[in-house]
């Protein structure tokens, strides 16, 4: 322990530098280890999906064909769109990329040695627990919380979804964005104070500096959250009226607090797909990521003019020609940092050796589909053409392509490629394709013609349509049924990998691969870095 | 907790560090839920001062004198299901010069058993007018209350501001339309158990109290 640092010195757990691992309860319960949080995150998120894949097989069920299904009305459909929605986002796309890869990766990649607070980040893990069965269960209470993940009152309010069950979902967001806040804050005070010596800003590895970003943004934005559900909150419970007209409040200030969170929200929910990509597009064509600080800074860039955005959600209700205007512009210059990171990525592939291993089919799979869904968010940032596909399923099928087939696949890009890191053991190969490609076809199956639909007119939010849209629904729906194919896949070959995967080495991806975390053994010892890495 | 045997100052001093970042952090999440509970005076004092999205002026300021253009005033009206009003304008519409003081009269009879208190909102179309558009008096400044039967005259006194004809955003408009939504008041709907008649059914909305 000669030149160890230590942040983690207030341990409630013995700790000394030998691989000693705690028995099972401190292990997994009381953990203070980065890599078992993070493991723990990756393992709630992957049974979060099974969850919220689940309901989006019911929703596909119901609209196979027109008519009503499964679904007893309304009111129920909009709960478990709702449902579908709030997990999706809370409990599986952000404690994936953000607890679970954040916690894992951002200490090894900067040669710390821990997090900076680990019992804080036990209670960020735990937090995420009650608040996934507090939603959960308001699916099940009365009519369920059926006021989409948006939760625009007067919809939401105790006229239109009366008992607890919207309540619940509330709570469970306090919950959820209590334990964001305390991760970012734990992320910003890692990735600020324990690099290792020689570790500058701008030679960390991109998928930390997306991390970084992305904490800065929770910090500021899912405050906001809070404020707003807080009124929300007491507007139901205790007599208030922020947002009722009657007693002096305004609903749209509401979608004004909302979307204030909800645009960063959804960088947040991508930014680290975009540093897993990264890394995976340079291990795979065996070269330095083209236009390093470029694209560290258009990060930087999106998180800051991603705060200045919100209302181009708002464009139906009823904010001025002029405002529209800036928010419609202010919205495309978010393509500019975006572009840099898409041709920055092709520049690094230009000339590479590329190796086309089951990871970088999906970061290959993440940037065709993450700009397919940006090319429409462009077309869906005009104002004017808003007008027509706002609330359609145009929309439904923009933003499944950045965040469904965008963000999905930079945690299935993420899994493959440390899958050997985390685990100890390599996935078989020619599992790994058959699953990329099943998913492939089976998420475009579904997302794509929504497009179709969406410039047709068929309006979102309803369990019912006219016979007219009747084809493309059940394309979609043949394709969501692929889509959970896969998934189900995904768990076999886990469980391929698990019992029967070959042992892998340290770094399996040869020279491409040049961050910290290839350096350690697979899987780590359960404490890295008790002696420091020089960074040359 | 077991001492550390070797505590090295250099841990004390990225413990402090790693302390102070915590504060500043949480001091910002702080900070953020205090600006979003500022945003609901903030983003009512901004409406009233700009005029945004149609907010008219309000205040005393007297009519500078009629000017040359002449302006069609017309004068809607809503009432929420919940108070037993009918509400409407005593006549749909006015001209009026810029600059010349206009009153109008909105009617309003309660429907119901029992006395009734409203609170309107209101704003003017095309949004762009709101900041030449001032009212000296209103009803909807304040909560009105009818008796069962009652039947009364609501008035209202208004101008426009020359410089409508200046702005280019504004000059080629010749209409404004005044709207008034009238809402039963939260304390009169608790009163008349308005609230807790919202009922156990969700998704529709409660039948208008008697």
């Amino acid at each position: 322990m000669a030149t160890a640092a230590h942040a983690h010195d207030e341990h409630g757990h013995e700790h000394d530098h030998h691989d000693h691992k705690p028995n099972f309860v401190n292990r997994w319960l009381f953990s203070t280890n980065h890599k078992d949080i993070g493991t723990l995150y990756i393992g709630f998120s992957l049974i979060a999906a099974l969850v919220g894949i689940f309901l989006s097989l019911l929703m596909r069920i119901e609209l196979q064909e027109p008519g009503m299904q499964i679904f007893a009305d309304g009111q129920m459909w909009n709960a478990y769109v709702s449902a579908h929605g709030l997990i999706m986002v809370f409990f599986v796309i952000m404690p994936a990329l953000i607890g679970g890869f954040g916690n894992w990766f951002v200490p090894l990649m900067i040669g710390a040695p821990d997090m900076a607070f680990p019992r804080m980040n036990n209670i960020s893990f735990w937090l995420l627990v009650p608040a996934f069965l507090l939603l959960g269960a308001s699916l099940f209470i009365g009519g369920g919380a059926g006021a989409g993940w948006t939760i625009y009152p007067p919809l939401s309010d105790d006229t239109y979804q009366t008992g607890p069950a919207m309540d619940l979902a509330l709570f469970g967001l306090h919950l959820a964005g209590a334990s964001s806040i305390l991760g970012a804050a734990n992320f910003i005070t890692t990735i600020f104070n324990m690099r290792a010596p020689g570790m500058t800003l701008h030679k960390m590895p991109l998928f930390v500096w997306s991390m970084l970003v992305t904490a800065f943004l929770l910090l500021l934005a899912v405050p906001v959250l809070a404020g707003a559900i807080t009124m929300l909150i007491t507007d139901r419970n205790f007599g208030t009226a922020f947002f009722d007209p009657a007693g002096g409040g305004d609903p749209v200030l509401f979608q004004h607090l909302f979307w204030f969170f909800g645009h960063p929200e959804v960088y947040i929910m991508i930014l680290p797909a975009f540093g897993i990509v990264s890394h995976v597009v340079s291990t795979f064509s065996r070269k330095p990521i083209f236009g390093y600080l470029g694209m560290a800074y258009a990060m930087v860039a999106i998180g800051v003019v991603g705060f200045i955005v919100w209302a181009h959600h708002m464009f139906q209700s009823g904010i001025d020609v002029d405002t529209r205007a800036y928010f419609m512009a202010a919205t495309m210059v978010i393509a500019v940092p975006t572009g840099i990171k898409i041709f920055s990525w092709i520049a690094t592939m230009w000339g590479g050796s590329m190796k086309f291993d089951t990871p970088m089919l999906f970061a290959i799979g993440f940037i065709f589909l993450f700009t397919v869904g940006g090319v429409t968010g462009v077309v869906l940032a005009n104002a004017g053409l808003t007008q027509i596909l706002h609330n359609t399923y145009y929309v439904v099928a923009h933003f499944h392509y950045v965040l469904s087939l965008g963000a999905v696949f930079g945690i299935y890009c993420g899994i493959y490629y440390w899958m050997g890191k985390m685990s100890g053991r390599q996935y078989p190969e020619i599992l790994g394709k058959i699953h990329f490609w099943l998913t492939f076809v089976g998420v475009n199956l579904t997302f794509f013609p929504m497009h179709f639909l969406g410039n047709q007119g068929m309006p979102r939010r309803y369990p019912d349509y006219p016979d007219a849209f009747a084809g493309w629904n059940l394309v979609a729906s043949v394709g969501s049924y692929i889509s959970v194919a896969a998934f189900l896949m995904f768990f076999y070959v886990l469980f391929v990998t698990f019992t029967r995967g070959a042992k892998a080495a340290a770094n399996p991806w040869g020279e491409g691969a040049t961050t910290l975390e290839w350096q350690v053994s697979s899987p780590p010892p359960f404490h890295s870095f008790d002696e420091l890495p020089r960074i040359r | 907790m077991t001492p550390k045997p070797e505590a090295r100052p250099q841990d004390a001093g990225l413990a402090r560090r790693n302390r102070r970042m915590l504060a500043g952090a949480m001091t910002v999440v702080a900070g953020m839920v205090g600006v979003s509970f500022a945003a609901v005076p903030l983003y009512d004092l901004f409406c009233r001062v700009t005029g945004y999205n149609g907010t008219p002026m309000i205040g005393a300021a007297a009519a500078p004198g009629a000017g040359e253009r002449v302006l069609t005033i017309r004068f809607n009206a809503n009432t929420q299901p919940d108070l037993p009003w009918r509400f409407g304008p005593v006549s749909p519409t006015m001209p009026l010069r810029v600059g010349e003081e206009g009153v109008a009269f909105y009617r309003a009879v309660s429907t119901g058993a029992r006395p009734s208190t409203g609170i309107s909102t209101y704003n003017v179309t095309p949004e762009v007018v709101g900041k030449y558009f001032h009212k000296t008096a209103c009803f909807c400044f304040e909560e009105q209350t009818l008796q069962p039967g009652q039947d009364v005259d609501m008035p209202l006194a208004f101008w426009v501001d020359p410089a409508i004809a200046q702005d280019p955003n504004t000059r080629d408009i010749r209409t404004i339309t005044v709207s008034y939504t009238f809402f039963r008041s939260l304390n009169d709907a608790e009163r008349a158990g308005a609230l807790a008649s919202a009922g156990p059914h969700v998704g529709r909305r409660p039948n208008p109290t008697p």
